[in-house]
């Protein structure tokens, strides 16, 4: 699955200051049995999201219409539990291309940059700015450049900048996954190959 | 005239400096090569690395790839959304046995779900032209056992699968290890992954092992040692005399276990005793190409000297028996002990709370404790050896009555030897079963689920709370063990059994 590139994002955010939001919460195991990719956005939180009789819950934040938006602003440690890849899907499908918080889950962290949602980890007093800022103003609005590798509440002006490795940046940048990278590669590969002994 | 000659001769110089220049560096990368002492791992890693990305991972080249009905529909699902194909679809083998029956495997699957994912898995091996052994084929199995049994795993090689025992074929002296769906995706299309080199690990197991001490023992032992997570972030050697004497099934069996101490992987470095048992298979390379294989495959050792980021050491003598107590791999015993006592400190809720659901208490002697079910199997001990050393305990004995035994070889070809070898009579004479090939209760993702409550047996790889079926209570042991326990129906030292 190809992605739209990362460069330059601004978008209002929606704000979840819950700390260790784990996968199974992300997305219940009961939607893994797919064989396919698709649809898992309608699941995304879907225990936090829906009453068990398919209801919106009113109290949760995607179910409040004052809050929108590319970005969502979570908690510490973001993405915690099994490794599904699923979860990363449901984020993704959902419509969000960027998930803000203090920390995140190692597995989590790999799976998001290889579909193209840009995981990025501020300092914990800049999270709280951040919560303040939307809080004051859901419209409120942030910035986040990958090439200077920076996040702007643009209200404020208040920045700051975040880490991410070489090739993951160019990845995203480019709108590239492993699979483009590998494809980009394949003559590079096939010559590889032929000298294998197997 | 002068001007020019004192140019030509001074071209003439630079040229041979730079000749004296490159012989040297080609001396010296030849004195490198044959002088940096190197490890088995560093050796096959190095060979597949298609190309190194700076601040980043290695594109890692894969020289084998087994897919299986659970974590490829979605892999190839992706392909399909590309537009993109299997690039060497030679490379890639499909077998069916995680959610396949054990009894009346000629009849239809039941369970609708488990049916779709076969199908998914013959359809999409016919479309892109990969060698497919479904259910009633006369190769089909546990990815793990089959692999090597028709001579697809070798000396060397990169194997990667879609689940996380693929450590199993390091036994031959390749890099093998478990991935992700996406990765499946990225051999399929590309022969390819991405990943950062791991750091190394040696274990030694030094000496010999004592009678009924099997290679399930070995593992379960270390794992006992290092903690279920002690080699998070490594790829481990196995190492010493305990290895080197240890047939190939017993090596798989260690190897096998390796993810279960938080290894990526373990190898073991190939011998006489892998050329022996590879030479004659079906896959493996023959007449000249044999010649050349083995000629490379003797070079894969680790050299006298190279290093490796932590290494421990252990003694034969110290191993007994083993089983497990709790629900993580980790928590293992010699048989003939005693559950130990918590330690203080943050791990001790998790201690109780895992003796309670095993219903068990601290100083509790595990000789005795009342069994109910006896699984044989799974791509740990599914092996001809595992089930000639459980023959070896029940032939002239009878299975006990309150036992439930599941007999489930790792493949037919495995279960054609149980048969060719008269063991099938002893088992029969004995009062147990034997299925049809599968994962089987290893997994419980068939109708082979442990009822909540009850006591198992296992040779399997995974105690973990509900793994064998929600609220079934694993003890993880070797075929020894499973054996002993099978026909007294309590937790028994099979030496006490053993002729
Ligand atoms: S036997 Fe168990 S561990 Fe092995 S492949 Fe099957 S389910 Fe996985």
């Amino acid at each position: 699955m190809a992605y739209d590139k990362f460069t330059v994002l601004t978008s209002t955010a929606v704000p979840m200051p819950i700390e260790n939001v784990d996968t199974d919460q992300i997305i219940p195991a009961r939607f893994l049995k797919a064989t396919e990719r698709k649809g898992f956005g309608d699941n995304l939180f879907r225990d936090w999201r829906y009453n068990n009789d398919d209801t919106p819950k009113k109290d949760f934040v995607l179910n409040n219409p004052i809050y929108s938006g590319k970005i969502l602003v979570a908690g510490r440690n973001f993405g915690s539990g099994s490794s599904r890849e699923h979860a990363a899907w449901a984020i993704y499908d959902y419509g969000f291309r960027c998930v803000v918080s203090s920390f995140f889950a190692d597995i989590f962290k790999n799976n998001s940059l290889n579909i193209g949602i840009l995981p990025v980890q501020v300092s914990p007093e800049f999270l709280n700015k951040i919560f303040t800022a939307i809080e004051a103003d859901p419209k409120a609005e942030l910035e986040v450049n990958l090439p200077a590798q920076t996040i702007t509440i643009l209200a404020t002006g208040e920045k700051e900048s975040f880490d991410i490795n070489d090739y993951k940046k160019d990845n995203m940048t480019h709108g590239y996954d492993d699979i483009d990278y590998l494809q980009s590669m394949k003559e590079e590969i096939s010559r590889f190959a032929a000298k294998s002994l197997y | 005239m002068l001007q020019a000659k004192t140019a030509i001769n001074s071209q003439n110089k630079s040229a041979k400096i730079g000749q004296i220049v490159r012989n040297l560096r080609f001396h010296y990368n030849l004195y490198k090569m044959s002088n940096t002492p190197s490890t088995l791992f560093d050796k096959v890693w190095d060979a597949h690395v298609v190309r190194s990305i700076k601040n980043g991972p290695d594109v890692f080249f894969i020289d084998r790839h087994f897919i299986h009905e659970v974590t490829s529909p979605v892999a190839f699902l992706g392909l399909e959304t590309r537009g993109l194909t299997v690039l060497f679809p030679q490379k890639t083998f499909a077998t069916a046995d995680h959610n396949t029956p054990t009894i009346n495997q000629h009849l239809p699957v039941k369970d609708p779900l488990s049916a779709n994912q076969l199908k998914a898995l013959e359809t999409n091996s016919a479309k892109y032209g990969i060698s497919h052994w479904g259910l009633g084929n006369p190769k089909n199995g546990i990815v793990h056992v089959v692999g090597p049994e028709n001579g697809i795993t070798l000396p060397g090689m990169t194997i990667v699968c879609g689940d996380s025992h693929t450590s199993t074929h390091g036994a031959f002296g390749a890099i093998a290890f478990g991935i992700g769906t996406s990765e499946v995706e990225m051999v399929l299309s590309s022969q390819c992954i991405m990943q950062p080199k791991p750091k190394k690990m040696r274990i030694n197991v030094n000496g010999s092992l004592q009678k009924g001490v099997t290679p399930k023992d070995v593992v379960l032992y270390i794992i006992s040692q290092l903690t279920a997570a002690g080699a998070t972030g490594y790829f481990v050697e196995f190492a010493g005399e305990v290895f080197e004497n240890m047939s190939m099934e017993g090596r798989m069996t260690v190897c096998n276990m390796s993810i279960e101490m938080g290894a990526r992987g373990g190898m073991i470095a190939p011998d006489e005793t892998t050329f022996k048992y590879i030479n004659g298979r079906e896959k493996a390379p023959k007449g000249e190409a044999w010649d050349k294989a083995l000629t490379y495959w003797k070079t894969l050792k680790t050299d006298a000297g190279a290093s490796f980021d932590k290494e421990y050491t252990y003694n034969a003598a110290d191993i007994e028996p083993m089983i497990t107590f709790g629900t993580n791999p980790g928590m293992g015993i010699g048989i003939s002990k005693h559950i130990p006592l918590s330690e203080q400190g943050s791990g001790k809720a998790s201690y109780e709370k895992s003796l309670n659901y095993m219903g068990f208490h601290e100083d509790d002697a595990m000789l005795g404790k009342k069994v109910d079910y006896v699984f044989v199997g799974s791509c740990t001990n599914g092996r001809i050896e595992d089930f000639r050393a459980f023959a070896s305990i029940v032939k002239g004995r009878k299975k006990a009555e309150h036992v439930t035994a599941w007999i489930v070889p790792g493949s037919h070809i495995v279960e054609k030897q149980i048969k060719d070898e008269g063991i099938l009579d002893i088992l029969t004479e004995a009062g147990f079963q034997l299925r049809q090939p599968g994962c089987s209760a290893c997994l419980a993702m068939n109708d082979d689920k442990i009822p909540a409550g009850k006591y198992a047996v296992s040779t399997s790889n995974r105690n973990f709370e509900g793994r064998q079926g929600p609220g079934a209570r694993t003890m993880l042991a070797s075929p020894l063990v499973a054996a002993a326990a099978a026909v007294t129906g309590v937790v028994t030292d099979p030496r006490e059994l053993m002729a």
